[in-house]
């Protein structure tokens, strides 16, 4: 069996958040109409929750299903179940419209932690990351300075970040020069969550 | 900054977000039309002060194409709406009538 490797092996930073790719990261992307019974119930015996509402994330013990636009789904999931899970439910949406891939090497994913988490994402993204526009659990696929990226709030001060690998780095150095201690800006931390 | 509002999944799109897709309910003539429309589909576009109709794509979001009404001096935004369509919805005209009354656009308008 050969080594994997993400694309920045979990590197990690602490500033004002901590930013740390993760290992051991799969991902399943899903196209198909999502309102079809047979693909609802498939991808929920998957992961154990009922697919997410438009522009939300749910998640159940390591499985997390993320809403990415009105015909997509991303599930993450542990590496090594990707590939497996991948095959399973292709067979079981065999008889419908519908495209399921194994993604696990495509993307990457970042978790990022601390109060100053919306500040952060405030620097590389047009989205709105107040508590009122992006409420935990709310997905958000956007740019992130001149790529494009995806998160969600796990927590008030847990997100998620997903961004195709061949730009993790750039993603990665970005986090950190927003993540700077000595460019703090506080303006969301003072906010309260709903 | 423009900010238009993506029919399919609802986010209020930063322009930066979206890419432009040019002009909006154009008829394709192909292969087999005369010069004349073809040429008025490949090359002749409306460039007008005030009301313009334009198809933008949510490129760093949910990867589809929809339409926009807005007007080209104010920048105010009509609406947008969903781009199975030939035609602009009736709530989008009623929402530019209320503003620019007479307006027309190649063949809609309020006296088309």
């Amino acid at each position: 069996m050969f080594d994997v490797h993400t694309a920045l092996d979990g590197a990690s930073f602490d500033g004002a958040i901590r930013v740390a790719e993760l290992t051991g990261q799969g991902m399943i992307a899903l196209r198909g109409d999502l309102g079809d019974a047979t693909l609802r119930d498939a991808v929920s015996a998957l992961t154990g929750h009922d697919i997410p509402a438009p522009l939300h994330a749910a998640w159940s013990g390591e499985v997390t299903t993320v809403w990415m636009s009105p015909d997509e789904l991303l599930i993450l999931l542990s590496y090594a179940d990707a590939a497996g899970a991948a095959r399973d439910l292709q067979g079981k949406l065999a008889g419908i419209h519908a495209l399921v891939h194994d993604m696990s090497d495509a993307r990457s994913l970042f978790r990022l932690t601390g109060p100053a988490l919306r500040d952060t994402l405030a620097k590389l993204t047009p989205a709105d990351v107040s508590p009122a526009g992006l409420p935990v659990g709310m997905a958000r696929r956007t740019r992130l300075a001149q790529v494009p990226g995806a998160f969600f709030l796990r927590d008030a001060q847990t997100a998620d970040l997903v961004c195709f690998r061949s730009v993790a780095r750039y993603v990665f150095d970005l986090l950190k020069t927003a993540a700077d201690p000595a460019g703090r800006v506080g303006y969301f931390e003072g906010f309260p969550e709903p | 900054m423009l900010t238009l509002q993506c029919p399919y999944c609802g986010v209020q799109c930063d322009e930066t977000e979206l890419t432009a897709g040019g002009e909006a309910h154009l008829t394709r003539h192909g292969p087999g039309s005369d010069a004349d429309t073809f040429e008025q589909y490949l090359f002749l576009r409306e460039n007008p002060r005030g009301v313009h109709f334009e198809r933008w794509r949510h490129s760093h979001g949910c990867g589809k194409w929809f339409h926009a009404a807005r007007s080209t001096t104010t920048l105010r935004v009509f609406g947008t709406y969903k781009a199975q369509t030939t035609e602009p919805p009736q709530q989008i005209r009623d929402a530019i009538s209320a503003v620019h009354p007479g307006w027309s656009w190649r063949n809609f308008g309020e006296t088309a």
